[in-house]
C-alpha cells in the first residue's frame, strides 16, 4: 500500500503537469484569431473555388497583401461564423437575402466608395436590383456574380424549343430523368414559381399548394442535387434538369446537346456580393481587394475561371462576342421580367419554409 | 490525494461531456428568445418528424438484423481458417477501414448509379439493372457496408476465446453439431451480440451522410432533421430538442440492451 | 464440401468489401473528371494533388489533430486508469459507467453539443477547436483498452522492483509501463484511428476553412468529388497496407499485434 503511494505522488506530478498543458492548449485557442491585428493581409471568406486562384496571386504581388482565403459551401453555413464571431474577417461574400439580414442585424459596414472607384464598372441594372431587394441605398455591397436558375436539357432526348415552362418538369413523359435542386428555398421556388406565386410567399396556402405539387413529383424525379446536377446531365444520367445558367458554358463544352431555357413563368436570380463585416481588422485592405475585384481584367479572370455571368460592364467589353452576346449567359430584361430575388423572410419566415420543406422530405 | 491522476480525466469529462450535453438540454429547452418551452421536445411527435423518426428507426433495424445474419456465419467461418489465426484474414477484413468511409460510400454511388458499374454489367450479362440507386435499398446496403466489421469483430473476438475444450466436451457428451451451435456457441456469443448490435444500430439510426451520399436528396432521416435544423434552417434550438429526445431514447434502449450482457464481457477490447 | 461453401461466403463477403475500394484505385488512374467515363489511363491526379494546397492543408490538418489528440487522451486515459482504481467499487463504477456515455452517443449529438458549448464560451472555432473534441470522443476508447490489462497487474512486479532498490519513477517506467503497453499502444492506435476516420464531430466543430479529409471529401460530395481525393485515398490505403503487412510478418505471433486488429474498429 505505502508502495503504490509512492507510485501515485509520481502520477499526481504528472498529472499536475497535464493540466498546465491542457490550460495553455485552451488558451492558447481561445487567443488564435486575436492576435492577427497587426499584419498587412487580408481576410476573406468566400465560396468555395469561387475565384480564380492566379487572382489571388496577383492580388499579393500588386499590393503586398497577404491573403488568407477561407472557404463555406453556403450561405447558411457562414451566417454563424460571422454573427458569433466565430471567426473574425474582413471581407465576405454572401448572397443577396443574406446580405439583406447581415445589414438588419448590424453585422456589415458602409464600404468607402472613394477607395473603391471600380465600382464604376459594375452595370448599373445590378446595383438597381439591389438596391430594390437588399441594399436600399446601395452601401454595404458590391456586386460580384449573378445568374439565374433555368431547366438545362438533353436535345437529343427532348425535342429543342419544347421546354418552356416549370410545368415540363411534371411532364410524365420524362419519368426517372428529372433532376431538381435540393436545398429549401431552391427546390420550394419551382413548386412556388409554377404556380404563378412569389418565390418569397408566406402565405400558407400557397405554400401548401407549391409542397403538394413538389409531392407529386417526386415519383418523377431521378435525384435531388445541387452543384452536381451539371454532371449528371453532362453524363447523360438525367435528361433534364434545374441549374444555375453559369453552369452552362462548362456543360455545353462537354456535352454539345444541352440547351437551356429559362421558364416562361419566372425565376429566381441571385447576386452574390463583397460587403465587409462590422468587426473586420483591415478595412483598408478589404477595399483595396473590392476594389481589385471590380477592375475589368481582373472580373474576366474570373468569368474565365467561373464562366457565371459577371455584372462587371468593362469585363464584358472584354469577352469574345459569342460570350458577350450568349443569351444564356447575359439574359434579355424580357426574359427576366418575372424573376425574383431571394429575400429574408426572419426567423419566423425560416421556420416556415423549415416546416414545409419537412413536409415533402418525409412525404414518401 | 491518491486520486489525483483521475482529475485531468474528470475534468475533461465535465468539460468536453457534461457542459456541452447540458447545453443541448438548455437548446432544447427554450426558444430562440431565450425563453423556457417544451414546443421543442413535443415536436418530435409532429408527422413530419415522427415519419423521419419511423423511417430511421426501420431501416436501422433492418440494416442491424442484416448484419447479424451475415456476422454469425461470417465469425463462424472466420475461426475455423486457419489463416484466422495468424491474423490475416481479420487484417483483410480490417484493411477497407482505412479508406476514409465517406468516399467507400460515395464509391458505392458510382457502383450503383444509372451508367455506373453495375449497370453496364447488367447489360453485359443481359440482366435487368436494378434501380437501388436513391431508394432505401441502397441506404441499407450503404450501413450494411459501412458498419458490418463493427458486427463481425466483436462477435469473432468472443467466439475466439471459447475454449475448445467445452467444445469438444459436448460432442463427446453426445451433442449433434446443432445442439452444440446453439446450446454453447451462440449462448457464450451473447456479449459479442450485444456490442455488435449497439455499434451497427447507434450509428445506422443517427446517419446523415448515408443518406445524403445514396438517397439522391429522396431519403429523409432524423439524422437529416437534425443537421438540416443546426445548418440551413438554424432553428437550433428545435434541433436540440430532437437530438435530446433522440439521445435519451438511444441511453434507453442500450441500458436495456446491456442488461442481456449480464456479464459486461462484451466488447472489442 | 463444406470446406468449399464455406470458402465461396467468404469469398462474396470480400468482394462486397474490396468492390468500392477497387472502384475508388481504379478510377484515381482515370484521365476524366467525371466519375462515371473511362477516358483512359493517366497519372494526372497524383500529379495534380502535388499542388492542391487545400488538399495538402486537409492531410496535414488530418494528421496533425490525430497524433496530438491520440498523444493527450492516451496519457490522460492511462492516468485516469490508474487514478479510477484508486477510488471504491461504487466509484469505479461510476466513473466507468460515465466513461460510456460518450460511447454510446450518437457522433452527431457529441458534435453538435460540443459546438454549442464552444461558441458559448467564446472560442473561436479552428483547428484547436476540432483537437479538443478529439481529445474528448477518444480518452474513452484508451481507458477501454488499458484498464483491463491494469487491472490483471497488480502491484506485485512494481513492489518487487521497489525492493530491488528502483526509485518509484524507474519502477513506474520500466516494469507498470512495459507490462501495460500493449493496452497503451491498441489505445493509442484506435485513437489515431478514430480521429484520422472521424466526419461528423469534426464538422461540426471545425471552424471556417479548417479542413480535414473528411470534410474536404464531403464539401465535394455536393459538387462532385475532385479524383484528386481518390489519388490521396489511394495512397494513404496503399502506405497503410504496406506498414501493416511489415509490421504483421515481424510480429504475426505477437499477441499485441493481434489484439490491435481486434480493437481498430468504430468509425
Amino acid at each position: 500500500m505505502k508502495l503504490q503511494e509512492k507510485n501515485l505522488k509520481l502520477m499526481r506530478r504528472t498529472a499536475a503537469v497535464l493540466l498546465i498543458l491542457i490550460l495553455s492548449a485552451l488558451t492558447a485557442v481561445t487567443l488564435t484569431g486575436c492576435g492577427e491585428k497587426n499584419k498587412n493581409e487580408v481576410l476573406v471568406y468566400s465560396y468555395g473555388d469561387y475565384i480564380n486562384p492566379a487572382v489571388v496571386k496577383q492580388f499579393q504581388k500588386e499590393t503586398g497583401i497577404k491573403v488568407v482565403l477561407d472557404t463555406y459551401d453556403t450561405n447558411e453555413e457562414m451566417y454563424p461564423v460571422i454573427k458569433n464571431r466565430a471567426g473574425v474577417y474582413d471581407v465576405v461574400c454572401p448572397s443577396d437575402y443574406m446580405v439583406e439580414r447581415m445589414r438588419k442585424e448590424g453585422l456589415l459596414q458602409k464600404i468607402n466608395f472613394k477607395k473603391v472607384p471600380n465600382i464604376k464598372y459594375i452595370g448599373k441594372q445590378y446595383l438597381k436590383i439591389a438596391a430594390e431587394n437588399y441594399d436600399p441605398t446601395n452601401s454595404y455591397s458590391v456586386p460580384y456574380q449573378w445568374g439565374v436558375a433555368g431547366i438545362l436539357y438533353n436535345t437529343k432526348k427532348i425535342k429543342a424549343g419544347s421546354i418552356t415552362s416549370w410545368n415540363d418538369l411534371w411532364n410524365k413523359k420524362y419519368k426517372g430523368s428529372i433532376l431538381m435542386q435540393d436545398s429549401v428555398r431552391d427546390t420550394m421556388m419551382v413548386g412556388l414559381k409554377k404556380n404563378g406565386y412569389s418565390l418569397n410567399s408566406t402565405n400558407k396556402k400557397q405554400l401548401q399548394k407549391a409542397v403538394n405539387d413538389l409531392v407529386a413529383q417526386r415519383p418523377l424525379v431521378y435525384k435531388y442535387v445541387n452543384d452536381s446536377a451539371r454532371d449528371l446531365l453532362v453524363g447523360n444520367s438525367a435528361d433534364l434538369g434545374v441549374v444555375w445558367n453559369g453552369e452552362v458554358l462548362y456543360s455545353q463544352k462537354l456535352n454539345k446537346n444541352l440547351k437551356f431555357c429559362v421558364p416562361k413563368e419566372g425565376s429566381e436570380l441571385f447576386i452574390d456580393n463583397w460587403v465587409i463585416p462590422k468587426n473586420a481588422f483591415h478595412k483598408s485592405n478589404a477595399e483595396k481587394w473590392i476594389n481589385f475585384m471590380c477592375r475589368p481584367d481582373i472580373a474576366y479572370k474570373n468569368f474565365e475561371y467561373l464562366t457565371y455571368s459577371t455584372p462587371n460592364t468593362g469585363a464584358r467589353k472584354m469577352m469574345a462576342a459569342k460570350y458577350r452576346n450568349d443569351p444564356d449567359l447575359f439574359l434579355s430584361d424580357k426574359q427576366l421580367e418575372n424573376s425574383e430575388v431571394l429575400r429574408d423572410l426572419g426567423p419566423e419566415g425560416d421556420d416556415l419554409y423549415s416546416y414545409y420543406w419537412k413536409m415533402f422530405k418525409s412525404s414518401n | 490525494m491518491k486520486k489525483l491522476p483521475a482529475v485531468p480525466y474528470i475534468v475533461w469529462m465535465i468539460a468536453g461531456t457534461f457542459i456541452p450535453l447540458l447545453m443541448i438540454v438548455y437548446y432544447g429547452f427554450t426558444d430562440r428568445t431565450g425563453a423556457f418551452t417544451t414546443a421543442n421536445i413535443l415536436a418530435v411527435f409532429q408527422p413530419v418528424h415522427m415519419k423521419a423518426l419511423g423511417l430511421s428507426l426501420g431501416l436501422s433495424v433492418v440494416s442491424t438484423v442484416i448484419c447479424l445474419a451475415l456476422s454469425i456465419p461470417l465469425a463462424l467461418v472466420l475461426k475455423h481458417s486457419t489463416m484466422g489465426r495468424e491474423g490475416l484474414i481479420v487484417f483483410i477484413f480490417l484493411l477497407p477501414m482505412w479508406m476514409n468511409f465517406l468516399l467507400r460510400t460515395m464509391a458505392w454511388q458510382v457502383i450503383l448509379e444509372k451508367g455506373g458499374i453495375m449497370y453496364h454489367l447488367a447489360h453485359m450479362l443481359h440482366l435487368p439493372f436494378p434501380p437501388i440507386i436513391n431508394t432505401t435499398g441502397a441506404i441499407v446496403l450503404g450501413m450494411v457496408y459501412d458498419f458490418l466489421p463493427f458486427m463481425v469483430l466483436p462477435i469473432y473476438n468472443v467466439l475466439e476465446k471459447i475454449d475448445p475444450n467445452i467444445i469438444e466436451a459436448a460432442y463427446d457428451l453426445g451433442a449433434g453439431e446443432s445442439t452444440v451451435l446453439r446450446k454453447i456457441i451462440l449462448p457464450m456469443c451473447v456479449p459479442g451480440i450485444v456490442s455488435g448490435i449497439t455499434m451497427v444500430f447507434v450509428p445506422s439510426l443517427t446517419t446523415f451522410v448515408i443518406s445524403n451520399i445514396l438517397g439522391g436528396g429522396k431519403i429523409y432521416l432524423i439524422g437529416n432533421i437534425i443537421e438540416q435544423e443546426f445548418t440551413t434552417s438554424a432553428n437550433w434550438n428545435l434541433g436540440s430538442g430532437i437530438s435530446l429526445v433522440m439521445m435519451v431514447f438511444i441511453l434507453l434502449s442500450m441500458a436495456a440492451l446491456m442488461k442481456l450482457d449480464k456479464n459486461g464481457e462484451g466488447g472489442m477490447m | 464440401m463444406r470446406k468449399a461453401i464455406r470458402g465461396i461466403y467468404l469469398i462474396i463477403i470480400l468482394l462486397f468489401l474490396y468492390l468500392p475500394i477497387v472502384t475508388l484505385i481504379v478510377l484515381s488512374f482515370n484521365e476524366s473528371k467525371s466519375m462515371f467515363a473511362w477516358r483512359g489511363f493517366s497519372l494526372r491526379w497524383y500529379k495534380e494533388m502535388f499542388n492542391d494546397t487545400t488538399m495538402l492543408s486537409a492531410v496535414w490538418n488530418t494528421f496533425s489533430i490525430a497524433m496530438v489528440s491520440a498523444l493527450l487522451a492516451t496519457v490522460i486515459g492511462v492516468l485516469a486508469c490508474v487514478g479510477i482504481l484508486q477510488f471504491g467499487k461504487k466509484g469505479q463504477a461510476f466513473l466507468l459507467g460515465i466513461n460510456n456515455i460518450p460511447l454510446l452517443n450518437a457522433d452527431i449529438v457529441t458534435g453538435i453539443s460540443l459546438m454549442l458549448a464552444f461558441i458559448a464560451f467564446g472560442f473561436y472555432l479552428n483547428w484547436g477547436t476540432v483537437l479538443l473534441a478529439h481529445i474528448t470522443f477518444s480518452i474513452p476508447y484508451v481507458i477501454l483498452s488499458v484498464m483491463p490489462k491494469l487491472k490483471q497487474l497488480g502491484v506485485s512486479n512494481y513492489e518487487a522492483a521497489l525492493d530491488l532498490g528502483a526509485s518509484p519513477l524507474t519502477a513506474f517506467w520500466k516494469v507498470v509501463i512495459p507490462d501495460i503497453r500493449p493496452g497503451i499502444v491498441s489505445g493509442f492506435l484506435l485513437a489515431f484511428t478514430m480521429s484520422v476516420d472521424d466526419f461528423v464531430v469534426t464538422h461540426f466543430t471545425r471552424g471556417a476553412g479548417i479542413n480535414t479529409i473528411s470534410t474536404l471529401i464531403y464539401s465535394q460530395v455536393k459538387v462532385g468529388i475532385r479524383p484528386t481525393l481518390f489519388a490521396l485515398s489511394t495512397i494513404i490505403f496503399v502506405v497503410v497496407m504496406a506498414v501493416l503487412v511489415i509490421a504483421n510478418r515481424g510480429s504475426s505471433r505477437q499477441s499485441s499485434r493481434n489484439d490491435f486488429f481486434l480493437e481498430t474498429p468504430q468509425s
